[in-house]
């Protein structure tokens, strides 16, 4: 039995899990994982904190970690090691964590484990399955991020493509403020795709040159916005805009973006020789991306695995229980771990 | 006083931006700040694509959109940071990121979304302001109020079009 302590503060989100694994059985036991946002700290803090500075994280994560043990009746004593994702992320907010995580495997005297937090979004589909999907192609689709790397094991994880502009899940937020929808525009423009037709719109499919597992979406948003306001115009086409042509537009879109996804992890796939899929990032939960991507491998003989919705966004579940399988396999980081802006991959 | 100065020119294609943007990057050195302004889809993230290959940033690839990641830092010939506002609620956020010490004599800071948070901006800031003009012309305004960057530019081949 292995118990490791998570910490992830890379960017807007600090959050703290705990997560277990046993010899006896291949899912992992996440005994909790407590997001700042999502968990209120208010009471504790008596005021409004902003929401992206280091200082924040700061007020946040001693509270979170007290949090985390007391909640779980689990004892510093009982950890056999503490996680904490330090790289790739802001500097200054990694650092925060990257600093508690040093300190408290100091003064607890337990092995410290820097994680990659796009590798534990890779992996984090992995999480709860009763047995290792390994070798597969992983998929991670974000605000911030859409990359497709080669996972041939917890440890082994090689980049295979990534977007050269625009991730897709910055897309559909902008794709959601030229339509003025709201914040955040993924969940919307999912909702409002399901009534329209998407193919009432024949929105470039950005494939790059040859072979390429690199992504563009940069040019799709131009289109969305001309589409909309006419070739050369970048206003005054929401004027009077059905809510068909909305839902023509959202459904048409989410196909553009969505059929490269899976064109793309599909090429991934064929190049490897992977027998499976995973998924991880906040646009995992896009309805139609889940439809044709299973749908797509079925179709290919490949097995899909989705990551639970709870393990999407940032969290510290998956940090920790990255951190475990690597401490499992013999990896660990000096007292003296830096973080890391870039990943050098 | 300086006075300032304000070259307008327009691109007709992504080349052409990503190429003005190489010679803008050629006329830069470290502690320069720049503050881009322009909608969604003017063109901001391919211009400081441009930039990064002016200077000197070998993977090009890897200059992208900061809008969820807010910072991103490359390497060239000196280091860069390419932020976005676009997320950001104040100027305090942007200060909170650190960005005084990324203005700092070694390293570059590009801003994306800087009129969100004009008051955080360094007031001998390049302003870039990029409009869309036709489906790919990009009018482009570039506004200098520190001399010797604007010669810096103009040297670099940073001029209204021929």
């Amino acid at each position: 039995m292995t118990i490791a302590l998570g910490i992830e503060t890379s960017c807007d989100e600090t959050s703290v899990a705990i997560v277990e694994s046993s010899p006896n059985e291949e899912r992992l036991r996440v005994h909790c994982n407590l997001i700042a946002t999502q968990f209120d700290l208010h009471a504790k803090f008596g005021g409004v904190v902003p929401e992206i500075a280091s200082r924040a994280h700061l007020q946040k994560l001693d509270l979170l970690v007290r949090e985390a043990l007391e909640s779980t009746g689990i004892a510093p004593a009982d950890l056999d090691v503490v996680t904490v994702t330090c790289m790739p992320g802001l500097i200054g907010t990694l650092l925060v964590g990257v600093t508690a995580a040093r300190t408290l495997a100091w003064s607890w005297d337990k092995p410290l484990l820097g994680v990659n937090h796009i590798h534990a979004h890779a992996t984090s589909a992995a999480i709860e399955l009763d047995a290792p999907p390994w070798p597969a192609v992983a998929l991670v689709v974000s605000g911030g991020h859409t990359s497709l790397y080669h996972v041939r094991d917890w440890d082994d994880i090689s980049l295979l493509g990534a977007t050269i502009d625009d991730a897709a899940g910055e897309a559909f937020d902008k794709v959601a403020a030229i339509l003025e929808l709201g914040y955040p525009g993924g969940p919307i423009v999912d909702r409002r795709a399901a009534t329209g037709n998407p193919a009432a719109v024949a929105f470039p499919r950005s494939m790059l040159k040859g072979e390429s597992l690199d992504f563009s979406f940069s040019g799709l948003k131009t289109a969305v916005l001309y589409e909309v306001h006419g070739r050369g115009n970048t206003s005054g086409g929401l004027v009077g805009i059905t809510e068909e042509r909305i839902a023509d537009i959202c459904a048409s879109f989410s196909q553009a973006v969505v059929d490269v996804l899976v064109a793309k992890t599909r090429q991934a796939v064929r190049s490897t020789g992977a027998r499976s899929v995973v998924v991880g990032g906040g646009v995992a939960a896009n309805s139609v991306l889940r439809r044709d991507l299973t749908a797509a491998c079925s179709a290919d003989g490949i097995a899909v695995h989705l990551t639970p919705m709870r393990y999407c966004t940032d969290n510290a579940a998956m940090i920790a229980s990255h951190g475990i399988r690597l401490f499992e396999r013999g990896h660990r980081s000096d007292l003296a771990l830096g973080a890391s802006a870039n990943v050098k991959d | 006083m300086n006075r300032d100065t304000t070259i307008t020119l327009t691109t007709h294609s992504v080349e052409e931006t990503l190429a003005l943007g190489e010679r803008i990057g050629r006329g830069l050195t470290g502690g320069d700040c720049l503050a881009l302004v322009g909608q969604l889809g003017a063109g901001k993230t391919y211009l400081v694509k441009g930039i990064a290959r002016g200077l000197g940033v070998k993977n090009e690839r890897s200059v992208n959109s900061p809008t969820f990641v807010l910072v991103n830092e490359y390497n060239g010939r000196v280091a860069i940071h390419h932020l976005d506002a676009y997320r950001l609620g104040s100027a305090d956020e942007l200060i909170d990121l650190g960005f005084e010490e990324m203005c700092a004599d070694a390293s570059i800071a590009i801003v994306e979304w800087a009129d969100r948070v004009p008051e955080a901006m360094p007031a001998n800031s390049l302003w870039i302001r990029i409009e869309v003009a036709g489906e790919t012309d990009r009018r482009i305004e570039i506004r200098c109020s520190d001399a010797t960057l604007a010669k810096r530019l103009a040297d670099a081949g940073v001029g209204p079009s021929r």
